[in-house]
């Protein structure tokens, strides 16, 4: 049994995935600065952005409603910004009292809501596709090239790397559990919550410890192949004139969005 | 014959005080396929982490005529080519391909030499296919063929390899024996698997309790059925 629930990758042939994964983050990148960038109320520019979005999902052969079926996970961290309604000072819409409290949501606290909230929508739309057209390590390898820190890259691509061997580990502690946690004839079963609380926290840490345990058998392998303290990468990537057009586009579409957002 | 491993009168003790390896002396000459063999917590795995450094003892190894030191460790653990049981802590790249060429990009060779060495260790093991394969995609058989590869790639002189054939179905099994057979390289291979070891290795060595006690002829050993229990082994 193997968990593949963390892969994100959809395999294809579009224009899209055979881009160079260097350009593909950095379009990311600045498409997501971008968003981050535009004033409050933007909302030509946010739907340009939206269209750009609709229009790489086109082109990538996913479907146009592709990242907007995925991207409503991202709702419940937009939250987060829920206490601007009330702290940014303006005209005020609408009081409630909650817990002895009067709450007033002004008009200037909604607008920069639904800005924020549109924002990461936005953002983490672009983020969704470009791991669905871009293989995992070719989004790390491209961060490598890029001069993102190596002890950043190394610690993502082994992340990722194990990530699927722990959930497998953790998929098979769960079912031992499961194996044994019988009833005798006509009899509950379970035990008490403390009691289950500690055979959650074994688990916990006895994954720890296969974990740590396996670091080291990891280190001792990658020592056993001439490490030294330096992880070295080949670079396989190449420009092509198709690298540098799509890229190019697509820089002027984002700076076309500023320009929108800026423009009274 | 030419020795290519000399040990001599290894120890190793735990950093818990408990000793592992208690005096061990053996040879390897070129092109010999030895199988190692013992009970569990015989100290098979400990004496194959010493024979490339990863583990320091006390006593005297030499490899190719070199002793080993710090100084050439970087130079004998490229000869000595260790694969670990699990492939899992063995491919610890994203991809086949990465993890192939992590040994020789390691070593400072130049890329297009790399890429070489990629190719030629994965024909070796029959799995060009795979090149860019996700490592965590393979089966246990895959992984652990391409296992095999990223040790290959550095063209090492001696080729050790823990437990290989554990947890392999019967086909996958007899791919790893085709392919030990036909490597034309030295061969320590630590195992429980007696057929294995029947079929494979003219010559084998008996550790137990951090000792050797018997190293001949593999045949000779087999036929003892008194001498093999009492190590906790068992005729095939």
């Amino acid at each position: 049994m193997h968990s593949d629930a963390f892969d994100r990758y959809h395999h294809g042939h579009s224009p899209i995935h055979s881009l160079d994964p260097r350009v593909k983050v950095l379009v990311t990148i600045a498409f997501i600065l971008s968003n981050a960038l535009l004033p409050d109320g933007a909302w030509i520019a946010f739907a340009l952005a939206w269209v750009f979005i609709l229009v790489t999902n086109g082109a990538s052969g996913l479907g146009i409603g592709f990242t907007l079926r995925r991207s409503f996970i991202a709702f419940p961290f937009a939250l987060a910004a829920i206490t601007v309604l009330f702290s940014i000072p303006g005209d005020p819409l609408f009081t409630f009292r909650m817990m002895m409290a009067n709450f007033t949501i002004t008009d200037a606290g909604l607008l920069r809501f639904v800005s924020i909230v549109i924002r990461s929508w936005l953002s983490v739309q672009m983020a969704i596709l470009l791991v669905a057209v871009t293989e995992f390590p070719k989004v790390v390898h491209a961060l490598r090239h890029l001069r993102v820190p190596a002890v950043l890259t190394v610690i993502i691509s082994f992340l990722y790397r194990y990530l699927f061997v722990l959930a497998d580990e953790v998929m098979r502690l769960l079912r031992a559990r499961e194996a044994r946690s019988a009833h005798a004839a006509g009899k509950g079963g379970g035990g008490s919550v403390l009691w289950r609380a500690r055979v959650t926290g074994n688990m916990a840490g006895q994954l720890f410890l296969r974990s740590y345990e396996r670091s080291d058998r990891v280190y001792n392998a990658m020592l056993s192949r001439g490490y030294k303290g330096e992880l070295m990468t080949i670079h396989a990537h190449h420009f092509h004139a198709s690298d540098w057009l799509l890229g190019f586009i697509s820089l002027v579409c984002i700076i076309i969005m500023q320009v929108a957002g800026r423009v009274p | 014959m030419t020795d290519i491993v000399s040990v001599k009168d290894l120890h190793y003790s735990y950093p818990d005080g408990h000793a592992a390896i208690r005096g061990v002396s053996f040879n390897l000459c070129e092109g010999d396929k030895v199988a190692l063999v013992g009970p569990n917590g015989a100290g098979k795995s400990t004496l194959m982490l010493q024979l490339n450094g990863i583990l320091e003892g006390r006593g005297e190894i030499e490899i190719g005529n070199m002793r080993l030191s710090r100084d050439n460790m970087p130079v004998i653990r490229a000869m000595v080519g260790l694969v670990f049981q699990n492939p899992d802590d063995q491919l610890f790249s994203p991809t086949v391909f990465e993890d192939v060429a992590f040994g020789p990009l390691h070593m400072g060779l130049p890329e297009a030499e790399v890429f070489t060495r990629v190719d030629s260790a994965l024909e070796a093991v029959r799995m060009s296919s795979y090149r860019d394969r996700l490592s965590h995609h393979l089966s246990v058989g895959e992984k652990k063929r391409i296992a095999i590869a990223t040790v290959l790639s550095m063209n090492p002189s001696i080729l050790i390899l823990d437990e290989p054939s554990a947890g392999l179905d019967p086909r996958a099994r007899r791919t790893l024996i085709n392919l030990l057979r036909d490597l034309p390289i030295t061969i320590l291979v630590s195992t429980h698997d007696m057929r294995l070891v029947q079929e494979l290795f003219p010559r084998t060595i008996v550790m137990d309790e951090g000792m050797i006690v018997a190293d001949g002829i593999t045949k000779d050993i087999l036929e003892d059925e008194k001498f093999l229990t009492e190590h906790g082994l068992e005729k095939p």
